[in-house]
């Protein structure tokens, strides 16, 4: 196996694989390695290609070329080695709603051939960790979409997988859930567990991941940190709304003063935005400045690029899909 | 798709448990599906009402009293419309990423759809004995042995069981639950009509009738009614049974590929 570039073995290896449906080249061309114990996020749009990659780390989809292999183990000639060494999570919780909580888990501890008891204990402790005791013995469909979600993330955790693969976790979910989700999957990851991540949020993959690959129509397209491809988008956006419109002009003045780049004035909403590096700091510059100037401030926010404006950086396009709009980390 | 040695050991360790396994889930799932419930006993019940009582002055069965030529027929009828749940079913688990997370666990592959028919059967021996029992309370009577009595909704079961299957590749092949029960209905009607379920070949037009003799289901229901009352049965039966190995031959391998190439 080959040494990573921090000297851990990766334990998920991509080789240039290639996928089509029909006419569309769904991973035309995908290489990436993932070492033991961290988080790769793979951000991109809808139809990028994520979810075949996923797919095809799974098990549930051959590649049409190139080769893929878990834990030493190829995906495709070695599926029933690979199995017992993953968890899949889905964008859609892949439960039974006329189970309960219990149930569910305990079939998928019995599917793993874990025993009766065990299966039982099993699903008990993950019932607790991810708060669902209460609810574990009503039937799945009287459950909210935050507790499918973490009802499904216990299922793919059951026989404490080496890799976990999570596709669009929190994809659907309220902004409360997205939050109980991601504290849910930190505490995964310090406990060692690899994951493959995949997101169009930019701000998804900058919380969870330690690096993330971008992928567009089937190709890697960017691979780095997530401060690595902030700063190749521009950074972080600070933004100041105000109501009286006369004062655009000073707005706009102090953010190209503090800013990184041209500030992008939007006269119907009353706002300026600009790229900054070191926003707090920035920041507090700006309220500091537009109190001198006696503006009034209706609202004022750093917010990360979306990745919509790290597309345009990367590919002079947009992310064709439309996805939606980042969560905006507003002070 | 590679099948492996692993896999095949895999399968052949794991299947009988795994089987037992999606069994239980799905014997579970009717439990708590009152609908389903609905669809699968009180539908067959009220068929047996209404055409013994609606239709019995009607139909002519010579010697034979209608509810003893009807019953054997309406089981088989019965089976056949709750064999449609199997491909439903599976189109759910498809639709909702259940068989996702089935097929990344290391069980065994077959357990999947032959779980669902297991449950499916057990559910038809269930329908079978209540419609007997509703039978017998409008007057239903067995004039043949003792084996005859016990065999006859045994071939029931096993004519639903063999459905099933063809089910199974509908709902495996199909992206929505809705499409597997349409699919289903439009062959299983004229198939289930165009025999003697309901009534005598002997009445249909000639054309229908060459088509009527040689179903599976007339063949299947003229066996049941042999055994049930004491005629001749045996010549139904090996073509019924004929039939049903037939349909297993082509269904069973297509449903298991259709679910391997899922994706």
């Amino acid at each position: 196996m080959e040494q990573g570039l921090n000297g851990s073995s990766p334990i998920v290896v991509v080789r240039d694989v290639h996928k089509s449906f029909g006419d569309v080249h769904a991973l035309a061309g995908v290489s990436l390695e993932i070492d033991a114990g961290t988080v790769l996020g793979l951000l991109g749009p809808n139809g990028a290609g994520k979810t075949t990659l996923v797919r095809v780390l799974t098990t549930l989809l051959d590649p049409d070329e190139g080769s893929a292999t878990v834990a030493g183990f190829d995906v495709r000639r070695e599926r029933t080695r690979v199995r017992p060494l993953i968890g899949l999570a889905g964008q859609s919780a892949a439960i039974d709603d006329t189970l309960t909580g219990r149930e569910n888990l305990e079939m998928v501890a019995n599917l793993y051939h874990m025993g009766r008891a065990t299966a039982a204990s099993r699903a008990a402790e993950l019932l607790a960790r991810f708060d669902l005791t209460e609810a574990a013995d009503r039937a799945a469909r009287t459950y909210s979409g935050g507790m499918r979600r973490r009802l499904d993330l216990a299922a793919s955790l059951v026989a404490d997988p080496e890799v976990l693969f999570l596709d669009e976790p929190t994809t659907g979910l309220d902004p409360q859930a997205r939050l109980e989700l991601w504290t849910v999957i930190r505490e995964l990851v310090a406990t060692g567990t690899t994951v493959l991540l995949t997101t169009q949020y930019l701000e998804e993959a900058d919380q969870l991941a330690d690096e993330i690959v971008v992928i567009d129509h089937g190709r890697i397209i960017a691979q780095g940190t997530a401060a690595d491809l902030k700063a190749r988008s521009g950074g972080e956006h600070l933004s100041v709304r105000v109501s009286d419109l006369t004062a655009l002009d000073q707005v706009r003045e102090v953010l190209e003063a503090e800013g990184d780049g041209p500030p992008t004035v939007e006269e119907a909403t009353g706002t300026v935005s600009v790229a900054v590096s070191n926003g707090p700091a920035r920041l507090a510059g700006v309220v500091r400045r537009l109190d001198e100037a006696e503006v009034a401030i209706a609202d004022i926010g750093l917010r990360q690029p979306t990745l919509d404006e790290v597309f345009l950086s990367l590919t002079g396009h947009r992310a064709e899909s439309d996805p939606a709009e980042a969560p905006t980390g507003a002070v | 798709m590679v099948v492996s040695m692993d896999a095949l050991r895999v399968e052949a360790r794991h299947a009988p448990g795994d089987i037992l396994q999606l069994w239980k889930r799905n014997m579970l799932a009717y439990r708590r599906q009152p609908d389903l419930l609905v669809f699968s006993t009180i539908q067959p019940v009220m068929f047996v009402l209404l055409f013994a009582y609606v239709f019995g002055g009607a139909i002519q069965t010579g010697p034979v009293d209608y509810i003893d030529f009807l019953l054997p027929g309406i089981l088989a009828q019965s089976v056949l419309f709750g064999s449609t749940q199997t491909g439903v079913g599976l189109a759910v688990d498809v639709t909702s990423g259940m068989i996702d997370r089935y097929r990344t666990l290391p069980m065994a592959r077959s357990a999947v759809v032959a779980g669902r028919i297991l449950a499916d059967t057990t559910r038809n021996v269930f329908v079978v004995g209540l419609m007997l029992g509703v039978g017998f309370l409008i007057g239903f009577r067995y004039h043949g042995t003792v084996a005859g009595a016990i065999a006859m909704p045994f071939v029931a079961v096993l004519f639903g069981q063999t459905f099933c299957w063809i089910s199974a590749a509908i709902g495996t092949s199909v992206r929505r639950a809705e499409t597997a029960q349409v699919a289903s209905f439009v062959w299983l009607f004229p198939l289930v009509f165009v025999s003697s379920v309901f009534v005598p070949v002997e009445t249909m037009p000639d054309w229908l009738k060459v088509v009527a003799e040689n179903s599976p289901v007339t063949h299947t229901v003229n066996a049941m009614r042999g055994l049930a009352l004491g005629t001749d049965f045996w010549e139904p039966l090996v073509k019924a049974l004929a039939w049903m190995a037939g349909i297993m031959a082509v269904f069973v391998p297509l449903a298991v590929w259709r679910y391997r190439s899922i994706q």
